[in-house]
């Protein structure tokens, strides 16, 4: 029955012939390793991204006014709901890593160099149009963290030379971030990037089985233009095994594994969001990213600010093009990560940058923390038989929001340095000219403190030195008290 | 199929036949039909680059409820609104009242990459949550990473009211008048 109407289908279509060609096409023995999984993988979270985005759609309301409120109604009214968004926002955060850990091994086994560069080419596209998703997509998510991740988008873009306040238009679709500025990002989430990146799914795979797999990066092989098919099409034909089923079991076995690990950390962790309402008069507010943009948050806050509009600007255009020209650059030569040192520098140093961001990122030292002042206690042995003036500085140390910016005991802003061994480094005199002065990071109180205030700051600071180290003394003259 | 086509197709083109000229006219055809429908649709979507009046004056309330000598977040609807932009449009600002009729009124942004600064009366300073730009209460930058003071709105006071010319959200590309 089932062979008749496949038959009756194939006569009329004529394509069975070349789905099975394409099916057994020979791949080199060496590549049907649990290396060369990823990208099957990732294409299998890509399809289930599509399914559980249809379903979110159905519930979905993509106006400014109730966006908030439906993602509201998925994670607690509608049955399942919780769980869609579960899977689609994981599902996003597992396609991200899959794509890198791809591009990784793509990297270091040298599969862009001849003749697949182009296949390499239309994976950078995918890698940006899975990057696009995942921005648009937090937009989407329309919280706090939406809203002012726009702002500071929109702050970047209008910081381009000449034209910076009409693109911030186009992007926004307005003069302000409101319901224009999410329907323009649910037409790119949904309708834009998706075509895009269908058309490039097709255009990589039919790459990858015109070209054939690469086949294990072997030390010493080297790739030449003038012989590389040759030999390659004599590996598959002397010592090759059909895709199906010799490679494409362990690709099953591995997207199993992974959906199943999707579905089980939907599961656990739940949906991500939304935070609070995108309501810009909530200036209460402390906007984050998500983690695959955290580093580029941390590095815009690391920047020297008088680099920073050229990098900011320049440096993603300057990173994908490099991406895009890596293949360009060498392709040709060794193809084993034994023989390439310096691409493995290059792209450990690479990854090890990101992490090192990212993890910046997650507690941002750089940020002052909003509440230290008022909502964090000193502790009890920096105010322990004290004097009246002493406890007086340490009073005002919450009063005037230092504690935002200086950690005491370990607790509080980390924008400026700790405050418990501030006597051990600066002398009373330095602390006066520090506080009035500013300098550094840090503003400059003169104005808005009194003598009076500024005596009981240096007191209660001249006694933040562990008890074993002595406060510092001015080496010109240690005799002499400080005045002011 | 490509040894096919190419002999049919290179002497269609190289003979002035009947055939040859119709295939330009339909590629002369297409050129004009694409770019006729190129325009309206870029048109469209770049339409909110084209300078409409976004900005105008609206009333922040009355002049009295700005105490002298203090910094108070006012919240305006923005002029320019579609009836689903929900709370997105209300927009806070901070007003400073330094004396009498001396008014500053401060874009929430802050000027590096437009989180909301917040006022902090005690020690004077607007800090900012995401990078830790310092401004001092007169709006003029104090340290960290923004590169210029916060973002001013123009004001006038009239009918007992402050006004500030307001509607778009200020970057350095386009700051406020
Ligand atoms: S956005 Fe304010 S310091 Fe970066």
């Amino acid at each position: 029955m089932l062979v008749e109407a496949g038959a009756w289908l194939d006569h009329r279509l004529g394509v069975g012939a070349s789905i099975r060609e394409a099916a057994r096409h020979p791949v080199p023995r060496s590549s049907a390793s649990w290396w060369y999984v990823f990208g099957s993988c990732t294409f299998a979270v890509m399809v289930l991204q599509f399914i559980t985005g249809m379903c979110l759609a159905t519930v979905y309301a993509p106006t400014a006014d109730r966006a908030w409120q439906s993602l509201l109604y998925l994670n607690y009214n509608q049955p399942l709901g919780w769980f869609i968004r579960a899977l689609h926002g994981w599902g996003s955060n597992f396609m991200i890593a899959l794509v890198c850990i791809h591009l990784a091994q793509v990297f270091l086994f040298g599969a862009y160099k001849y003749p697949r560069e182009l296949t390499w080419t239309a994976g950078v596209v995918l890698l940006l149009c899975t990057l696009g998703m995942a921005f648009t997509g937090q937009v989407l998510r329309f919280d706090q963290d939406a809203y002012w991740g726009l702002g500071i988008a929109a702050a970047i873009a209008g910081r381009t030379p000449l034209i910076g306040g009409r693109v911030v238009k186009i992007i926004l679709g307005g003069p302000i971030i409101a319901g224009d500025t999410l329907s323009r990002f649910f037409t790119l989430h949904v309708f834009v990037i998706p075509a895009v990146l269908i058309a490039f799914v097709v255009l990589h795979l039919f790459l990858v089985l015109k070209l054939g797999i690469n086949e294990w990066p072997m030390p010493g092989r080297i790739v030449r233009r003038e012989t590389y098919l040759a030999e390659y099409h004599k590996m598959v034909t002397e010592d090759g095994e059909p895709f199906f089923p010799y490679a494409a079991q362990k690709d099953l076995v591995a997207i199993g594994l992974v959906i199943a690990a999707l579905v089980v950390t939907a599961a656990i962790m739940g949906p991500i969001g939304p935070n609070g309402e995108p309501d810009p008069a909530i200036i209460q507010t402390v906007p984050r990213p998500d983690f695959f943009f955290l580093w580029l948050f941390s590095a815009f806050a690391l920047l020297p600010p008088w680099t920073e509009t050229f990098l900011m600007l320049t440096g993603p255009v300057v990173a994908i093009a490099l991406l895009f020209a890596i293949p360009f650059i060498s392709g040709t030569g060794e193809k084993s990560f034994r023989r390439r040192p310096m691409s493995v520098v290059l792209l450990v140093m690479t990854f090890m940058t990101i992490g090192i961001l990212i993890y910046l990122g997650t507690y941002s030292p750089w940020s002052p923390h909003m509440e230290a002042w008022s909502g964090t206690p000193t502790p009890v042995d920096y105010v322990r038989g004290r004097t009246p003036l002493e406890l007086q500085g340490a009073i005002l140390i919450q009063a005037k929001q230092c504690r935002n910016c200086h950690s005491l005991g370990g607790r509080g802003g980390m924008r400026g340095p700790a405050l418990d061994d501030t006597a051990t480094r600066l002398t009373p005199n330095q602390i006066v000219r520090q506080i009035l002065e500013g300098g550094g990071n840090m503003p400059a109180y003169g104005k808005n403190l009194s003598p009076a205030e500024v005596n009981a700051l240096v007191a209660f600071l001249e006694t933040m030195h562990p008890g074993d180290e002595p406060p510092a003394r001015s080496s010109i003259n240690p005799a002499v008290a400080p005045s002011y | 199929m490509n040894e096919a086509a190419k002999p049919l197709s290179r002497p269609a083109l190289a003979q002035p036949s009947r055939r040859a000229f119709l295939l330009r006219l339909g590629l002369l055809f297409n050129a004009i039909a694409a770019i006729l429908f190129a325009i309206p649709v870029l048109g469209y979507l770049m339409s909110p680059m084209r300078r409409y009046a976004w900005v105008s004056w609206i009333s922040l309330g009355k002049i009295e409820d700005f105490p002298e000598h203090q910094t108070r977040l006012a919240i305006y609807r923005n002029p320019y609104t579609k009836p689903w932009d929900g709370k997105t449009a209300n927009i806070p600002c901070w007003v400073r009242r330094e004396s009498g009729a001396i008014f500053r009124v401060f874009a929430i942004n802050c000027t590096h990459l437009g989180c909301p600064v917040r006022w902090f009366q005690e020690s004077g300073l607007f800090m900012c949550p995401c990078h830790g730009g310092v401004f001092y209460s007169d709006g003029a930058r104090a340290s960290g990473p923004p590169p210029r003071g916060l973002y001013q709105y123009s004001h006038k006071l009239e009918n007992g009211q402050l006004w500030i010319k307001a509607g778009q959200l200020p970057t350095l590309g386009e700051p406020l008048a």
